[in-house]
């Protein structure tokens, strides 16, 4: 079954398009990676997908509705953690994850287990009571993440999940992300190769926001005849391979 | 219940910043005793607590249209806004999310200023609770500009425009430091197309007992703040299509 399908979907600003006549399709519990230099069309695509953004034309169906017709039904199966990190900055960790439970209409006893659970998940034990806005970068990354988990979503979008953290915080992120795979369908945008490479079971190339390719990561190698996914995405970002 | 929680998120993040705190209250407090030593000392009528109290609370209301402003224009500029915008919140939750918190904050702001203003000599009369009630459609106005300039302006933009300027200009239109009459022609004219004064003069009835003369800056207010809501509700919506 499909968790994501996008027909024809196209955004265009004035002049320019940002995504291109995209069709894609993820299945359910995949984890499917968008790669592709600045401007490619992504985050475009995320928006798309999430219903900020209206599409020009097309259509997208996440667990078989329709992002145009059923908006409401799409945003209550699914969660983003944006690019930039998103959390209240005055609020608590705790009172962050209220505030999202709360807004997915989550019982109190729900909200609780909830928190228990996805501060467990993430090891964010230490700082529950300690204000999101005074928490390191790599702290607060997992509290977005975790403000997107813990509605429960069955589609979960990932922007961006580990650019500008260290080496040990984006290691520790990908366990996370790792501990998701099966239980919940990822769209995860990156520029980081050996992310896609270690994470995802199908990786898509964007360009100019049309998908050039949408394979495993082997597959994508082989078709480029490289032997590191970065040779090939070179190859494909810049037209030799076809 | 999802409005709720998201109001309860604004009101914290208001309540909890201590610039807020002592704008918001130690303001207006400070300019109520600072005015009433003075009003000791050299006798003006302006300045008597039954005069200077009305129009120090609505002073003070006009921090509420900056704290409004703030929050908003601060999650326009983070991705939390954006976020928000993926759950199902509602436009409807979003707009009485970031008004109906402040109502409570306003009117707290005026009963810490009839406090203070009792401790300073101003007699206690039923008319005082009728003029904090008086205060809430004053309020809407306050927040209703917030809610407007929140829509339009960035953070840093909030802190000049509704920081400084709006303060000022609603301070000096508003006949509570000076009497308009002394400046008069143009002046007073445009004050009184404007509803700061208006507002000024109905708390100043009210607190008087005089309510058939608040009646009519009353609506005044109401139309003010039903015009400035609706345009704030449609510049809201304007940006949260863009974003």
């Amino acid at each position: 079954m499909y968790a994501v399908k996008t027909e024809g979907l196209t955004k265009k600003y004035k002049d320019t398009v940002a995504v291109d006549n995209l069709s894609i399709s993820v299945l359910w519990g995949e984890l499917f990676a968008l790669l592709g230099v600045n401007g490619a069309g992504k985050t475009t695509t995320v928006k798309m997908l999430t219903c900020l953004t209206k599409p020009t034309c097309g259509d997208a169906f996440l667990n078989g509705k329709s992002i145009l017709k059923d908006s409401a039904a799409v945003k209550s199966f699914t969660a983003v953690s944006p690019q930039e990190t998103a959390v209240a900055p005055g609020l608590s960790v705790k009172e962050n994850l209220e505030l999202i439970s709360g807004v997915y209409g989550f019982t109190k006893e729900k909200r609780a287990e909830k928190i228990a659970e996805l501060t467990g998940l993430l090891g964010l034990e230490a700082v529950t009571d300690k204000r999101a806005g005074k928490l390191s970068g790599g702290w607060q990354r997992r509290l977005s993440i975790a403000m997107a988990l813990i509605s429960e979503p069955e589609i979960l979008f990932l922007d961006e999940p580990t650019l500008g953290l260290d080496v040990l915080v984006r290691s520790e992120l990908w366990d996370i992300i790792r501990s998701l795979k099966g239980r919940v369908t990822i769209i995860m945008t990156t520029h980081y190769m050996e992310e896609a490479e270690a994470l995802s079971d199908r990786i898509g190339i964007m360009k100019d926001g049309k998908l050039l390719i949408a394979e495993t990561a082997e597959s994508i190698k082989k078709a480029a005849g490289t032997d590191s996914l970065e040779q090939a995405f070179v190859s494909f970002a810049r037209g030799v391979v076809k | 219940m999802r409005m709720l929680t998201f109001a309860g998120r604004n009101a914290k993040e208001i309540l909890r910043d201590p610039l807020n705190l002592a704008f918001g209250l130690g303001f207006p407090l400070v300019l109520l005793m600072l005015l009433s030593l003075i009003q000791a000392n050299i006798p003006v009528p302006l300045f008597e607590i039954g005069h200077l109290t009305p129009g120090v609370t609505v002073f003070g209301l006009s921090f509420m249209t900056l704290f409004s402003a703030s929050v908003i224009a601060k999650d326009r500029g983070s991705s939390l806004l954006r976020r928000l915008y993926t759950t199902p919140l509602t436009p409807t939750d979003f707009i009485l999310g970031y008004t109906l918190p402040m109502i409570p904050i306003a009117l707290m702001q005026c009963i810490v200023c009839y406090i203070a203003a009792i401790m300073l000599g101003l007699e206690i009369t039923v008319n005082i609770l009728y003029a904090a009630v008086a205060v809430v459609p004053v309020s809407i106005l306050y927040i209703a500009l917030g809610l407007l300039f929140g829509s339009i302006l960035n953070d840093r933009q909030v802190g000049g425009i509704c920081g400084a300027l709006l303060t000022n200009l609603s301070a000096w239109l508003s006949g509570i430091w000076f009497e308009l009459e002394l400046v008069g022609g143009v002046f007073r004219k445009i004050a009184y197309a404007l509803p700061f004064v208006h507002a000024v003069d109905m708390e100043r009835a009210m607190l008087a007992g005089n309510f058939a003369d608040a009646v009519p800056h009353l609506w005044w207010v109401l139309g003010y703040a039903a015009a400035v809501f609706a345009l704030a509700v449609l510049l809201f919506l304007r940006q949260m299509k863009r974003q």
